[in-house]
């Protein structure tokens, strides 16, 4: 996870796209200044930031679904549960699976473990829209080629 | 149209918080009941999941924007039914 680049998925380990399913990793750094302040003596990961990591792994199975043709925004998350606290250096497993595909939209199930167990999980909700620029075309397809995305 | 009106209404009540009373076959989903984007986002996946169907929102507000269409052909709820009963009975067996 690279917080200042606010890139939180470190590699994609599978991808199904008939079964409308993803798992990444995503390795907690050691230090950071996000755990400067969150918090002082007790470092963990912002849940927010687990959030944003089941977002961006949603992010990544859906720009697989669209043949990189869309860009899925973040547009809401229900029912987010933040279940156990997580530490620096910790390796999360992030998973993300398609619960419905509307028009316009989807809703994703995900959830982040850690050896198994999960830490956290909510239903995610994202727009798919046209790319507002070919720079952000050309740079997600970076970013996935980057965690390994075929 | 009763019962996709009544279910329709009760989901607009659960997901926008809006007075049930104030939800009526003639309401404007937006000029009346100030349902914006994103509420009307929930709106439609609570609906595509209530019936099975997959409410072609984006092809509605393209004809809308290219005039073939009228904004209350779609979103004023009376006829918002109507167009969710022709998905219904568009669905395969």
């Amino acid at each position: 996870m690279q917080f200042d680049y606010f890139q939180m998925v470190d590699r994609l380990e599978a991808l199904d796209l008939e079964a409308r399913e993803i798992r990444c990793r995503a390795e907690v750094p050691e230090t950071s200044t996000v755990f400067e302040g969150h918090f002082p003596g007790h470092p963990i990961v912002p849940g927010v930031l687990l959030i944003e990591a089941m977002a961006q792994t949603s992010g990544y199975l859906l720009l697989a679904l669209s043949a990189y043709e869309r860009m899925p925004f973040l547009a809401g998350i229900k029912e987010a549960k933040l279940r156990s606290f997580v530490r620096p250096a910790t390796v999360m497993s992030v998973t993300a699976k398609v619960e419905h595909e509307g028009s316009g939209f989807w809703v994703t199930e995900a959830r982040c473990e850690v050896g198994g167990r999960p830490v956290a999980d909510a239903q995610i909700m994202l727009r798919s829209l046209p790319y507002p620029s070919e720079t952000m075309r050309r740079t997600l397809r970076q970013f996935a080629d980057r965690i390994g995305m075929p | 149209m009763s019962a996709t009106f009544d279910s329709v209404a009760d989901i607009i009540n659960e997901v926008c918080s809006i007075d049930r009373a104030k939800i009526t076959p003639e309401s404007h989903t937006i000029d009346d009941l100030g349902i914006d984007s994103l509420d009307f986002l929930d709106v439609t996946f609570a609906i595509d999941k209530r019936f099975g169907i997959k409410m072609p929102v984006e092809r509605w507000m393209q004809e809308i924007n290219e005039g073939r269409s009228k904004v209350d052909d779609y979103f004023v709820l009376k006829n918002l039914c109507l167009r969710i009963d022709e998905l219904i009975a568009a669905r395969p067996a």
